[in-house]
């Protein structure tokens, strides 16, 4: 796909400008090209976009030039920028030592992008997300005119189903069902919701796609609006990503004006409207029954299903909720037909997945694929390996409702049925990556400190019995773990799995599960032989200082807090065991090195 | 706690008439719809930091439904605060991504740095230090965010090195 469509006379220049991007330093990064274009008189127009999923290289620019050609430069910084306008814009030769893509050239980065089918993010990155001309310019609006003038509801609903999309929000239900579903219940008013609650710590699809590309997501609410029969949605946003609010509303306010929403839609007697909803911190509310509760204003707290949301959902009104992802696909499919994505992934996973890749990876940030592809092309070909060259242990995948698949699982296909099949679900999308550093029993720890933080109490299972798991956990990482703590951890998981009302109980227990089906023997090396294997856990490390790195300066013994480190100046120190408190100020202090946690 | 009784804050029961008039504004701005609780207190702490108790008295009465039902609301979710918060609020991020990338020295450096313990504020009232789960900038794990800005890619040195120049 072509970035840009009329070739312009000047250089194009366009900075990243997602949360991702900004985080990175791109507004600094902006100012600086500013200042410097102007000084310069460079004949350069200057604009931004959202997040093309390049994280690893932010802050990004891409540069296209009076010919279209597309030069992408990494890692740019303000002392960058008048290098770049020099050679670049005033010189035409690009600074090659810091392009990470170009179209003209090969790179080592593109492999990140070649084994990647873009659907979803098939304008992030591409365009200016605040612009809806831009928008409109690659083919925005064209499904939802399409679908309302030609085509009706039931024809709508059954290219989605033809298309075999599942919901993208972790449960995997078949789309175009659903949509059948709130499409047959009887009821004058409906009501559309989009799920951006993304509660999963560790994956941010939904931001980088809400902010990115506002206007997909309004497009695919406004045909499921027309397909079931709602003339009114909401858009149900994380308090965490104000950006993506604030772009949506933009959204909203432009789409109006151009008659995309609103009353008669182009003219038909389609109407609908759209409200933005934002969440107030609590990861239940992604679960769809307790979202609800939270726009209503109550508490958010999962009820029992059924009557499913599509019979009796929003103020009891029949409701169709779909995630962000979901809906990003929808103008996708009602124009490439249904076929063509069912000609994507598996047998009963069809299409795209956007995944969130994080942790230990060279490469974090944003990918889409085929379904089908396996864990280890996402990891080694797209994500470029571990970081720093370390040995890969396990991803995380799922979040907190998920669980941890090991290395030696590497070459399973990424397909909702595969990856349920080793314990950890599809979940979001959000692929946390490990290497050997890292703790499996802390890691189920952490995660159960989540849900328990998270448990919003209704269920006593899910209340207390992560809460039990969570002690039980903490001690075996403080090496206080006893003889049958594993046989009690399983015991709770069953309980708090089968007696919890909502997803949250439901699956908190995936990650210990997980990780004791594939790491037993790091929990057995905690409880039994009072060791971490990873050298993670403080508590069961024993810090000693290298005589032949020590340099006797002196600084860890002024930071050990209970004075177990003793030595003379320029001499080497030494740690009294029986003091130590294993809290490792030493080790994070001392500048050569000296000290060994092991 | 404070130590000394003396320099309590003013009385709960009188408000600065200042405030009661914004919150009366947020409210008729909402009167009549449906729903309106949640962002009602949202905009109510934005203007005015928290929610002070004679405030959400006010808004259960403007919105005709019992105090106790706005309070059930507020303590559910993670946002709503009842006490003042200082001048800058530090998120530090202790999502997954976060967490394996260092995220807990981080949060060491800062809080050791600020002399302050999670959660609270620094005696001077300039910082209010706050866990999050995740900011959604995994990928330049570990994160903090300060007041709307998001700085990422810390290390403790950089992460103390940002607070004390704020
Ligand atoms: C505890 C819990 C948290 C959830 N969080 C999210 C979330 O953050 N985003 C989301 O889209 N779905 C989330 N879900 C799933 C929703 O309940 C629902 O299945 C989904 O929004 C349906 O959309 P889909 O069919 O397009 O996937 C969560 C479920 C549970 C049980
Ligand atoms: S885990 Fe920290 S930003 Fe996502």
């Amino acid at each position: 796909m072509t970035p840009v469509r009329l070739k312009p006379k000047r250089y194009k220049v366009v900075v990243g400008l997602g949360s991702c991007g900004i985080a990175a330093g791109g507004q600094k990064v902006r100012s600086a090209l500013q200042d410097t274009i102007d000084r310069a008189h460079a004949p350069v127009e200057l604009t931004e976009t959202g997040c093309v999923g390049m994280c690893y290289r932010e802050p990004l620019v891409d540069v296209i030039d009076p010919g279209g050609s597309l030069f992408t430069y990494g890692n740019v910084t303000p002392e960058r920028v008048a290098r770049i306008v020099e050679e670049h814009f005033l010189g035409q030769t690009p600074v090659v030592e810091w392009l990470v893509r170009a179209q003209t050239m090969a790179l080592p980065d593109d492999s990140f992008f070649a084994k990647q089918k873009r659907i979803v993010l098939r304008n992030c990155g591409l365009m200016n997300p605040e612009s809806i001309d831009q928008y409109l310019a690659r083919d925005g609006y064209r499904a939802l005119t399409k679908a309302i003038k030609t085509m009706d509801a039931e024809e709508v609903i059954k290219t989605i189903m033809d298309s075999g999309l599942r919901g993208r929000g972790g449960a995997g239900f078949p789309t175009g069902m659903k949509w059948q579903f709130a499409h047959s219940a009887r009821g004058e008013k409906k009501y559309v919701i989009c799920n951006g609650d993304e509660g999963d710590p560790g994956a941010f699809m939904d931001r980088s796609v809400l902010e990115g590309d506002p206007h997909s997501i309004l497009e695919g609410m406004l045909i499921c609006g027309y397909a079931i029969g709602a003339d009114e949605g909401y858009l149900y946003v994380r308090a965490e990503y104000p950006l993506a609010v604030a772009r949506l509303k933009k959204a909203i306010v432009d789409a109006t004006a151009l008659g995309y929403l609103g009353k008669n839609i182009l003219g038909t007697d389609f109407s609908f409207q759209l409200h933005v909803k934002e969440g107030a911190g609590a990861f239940v509310c992604g679960e769809e029954t307790a979202l609800m509760a939270s726009i209503e204003g109550k508490r958010g707290m999962p009820r029992l299903r059924p009557p499913f949301p599509a019979t009796s959902g929003l103020w009891g009104k029949p409701t169709n909720i779909n995630n962000v992802e979901s809906y990003a696909n929808i103008p996708w499919i009602l124009l490439q037909g249904g076929a063509a994505f069912a000609a994507m992934g598996t047998e009963k996973s069809k299409g795209t997945k956007v995944f969130a890749l994080a942790g230990k990876i060279a490469r974090g940030g944003l990918v889409e694929v085929p379904m089908g592809i396996t864990i280890r092309e996402v990891i080694f070909e797209v994500g470029g390996g571990i970081k720093q060259g370390r040995e890969f242990k396990a991803v995380q995948m799922g979040g907190p409702s998920g669980g941890c698949i090991p290395a030696g699982l590497a070459d399973t296909v990424i397909d909702y049925e595969s990856v349920t099949q080793t314990g950890a679900i599809m979940g979001s999308g959000g692929m946390v990556v490990l290497d050997d550093t890292a703790c499996m029993v802390e890691i189920a720890r952490f995660f159960l400190d989540f849900t328990q933080k998270e448990s919003c109490g209704k269920c006593t299972f899910c209340r207390v019995g992560t809460k039990r798991m969570l002690e039980v956990l903490t001690r075996i990482t403080q090496g206080e773990g006893k003889e049958g703590d594993i046989e009690l951890l399983e015991d709770l998981c069953e309980k708090v799995k089968v007696a919890s009302l909502c997803g949250l109980g439901q699956t908190a227990p995936n990650p210990v599960l997980t990780t004791l089906r594939y790491f037993r023997d790091e929990y057995e090396a905690h409880i039994r032989e009072k060791r971490c294997p990873a050298h993670y856990c403080k508590k069961l490390l024993t810090y000693e200082i290298d005589p032949l790195r020590c340099t006797g300066c002196t600084i860890c013994a002024r930071v050990c807090p209970v004075q177990a480190i003793s030595g003379i100046v320029k001499q080497v120190h030494a740690v009294d065991q029986s003091l130590c408190i294993h809290c490792g100020s030493c080790v994070t202090k001392c500048r050569f090195d000296a000290v060994k946690a092991r | 706690m404070s130590k000394s009784s003396k320099t309590r804050l003013p009385r709960q029961g009188d408000p600065p008439l200042g405030d009661q008039a914004r919150v009366e504004r947020v409210l008729a701005r909402y009167s009549g719809r449906i729903g309106a609780v949640i962002p009602v207190l949202q905009e109510v702490q934005e203007t005015l930091g928290y929610l002070p108790i004679w405030a959400i008295q006010a808004i259960a009465l403007g919105l005709e439904i019992p105090a106790s039902q706005v309070y059930g609301v507020v303590t559910f979710y993670a946002q709503f605060r009842l006490k003042p918060i200082g001048k800058h609020l530090c998120k530090v991020c202790h999502g997954t991504a976060c967490h394996v990338s260092g995220a807990t020295e981080v949060s060491g450096a800062i809080l050791e740095q600020l002399r302050v313990l999670e959660g609270a504020t620094t005696e001077d009232g300039k910082f209010t230090v706050e866990s999050v789960a995740c900011l959604g900038c995994c990928s330049l794990a570990p994160v903090i965010m300060i007041d709307q800005e998001t700085f990422g890619r810390l290390s403790p040195d950089k992460a103390r090195k940002i607070v004390k120049e704020f």
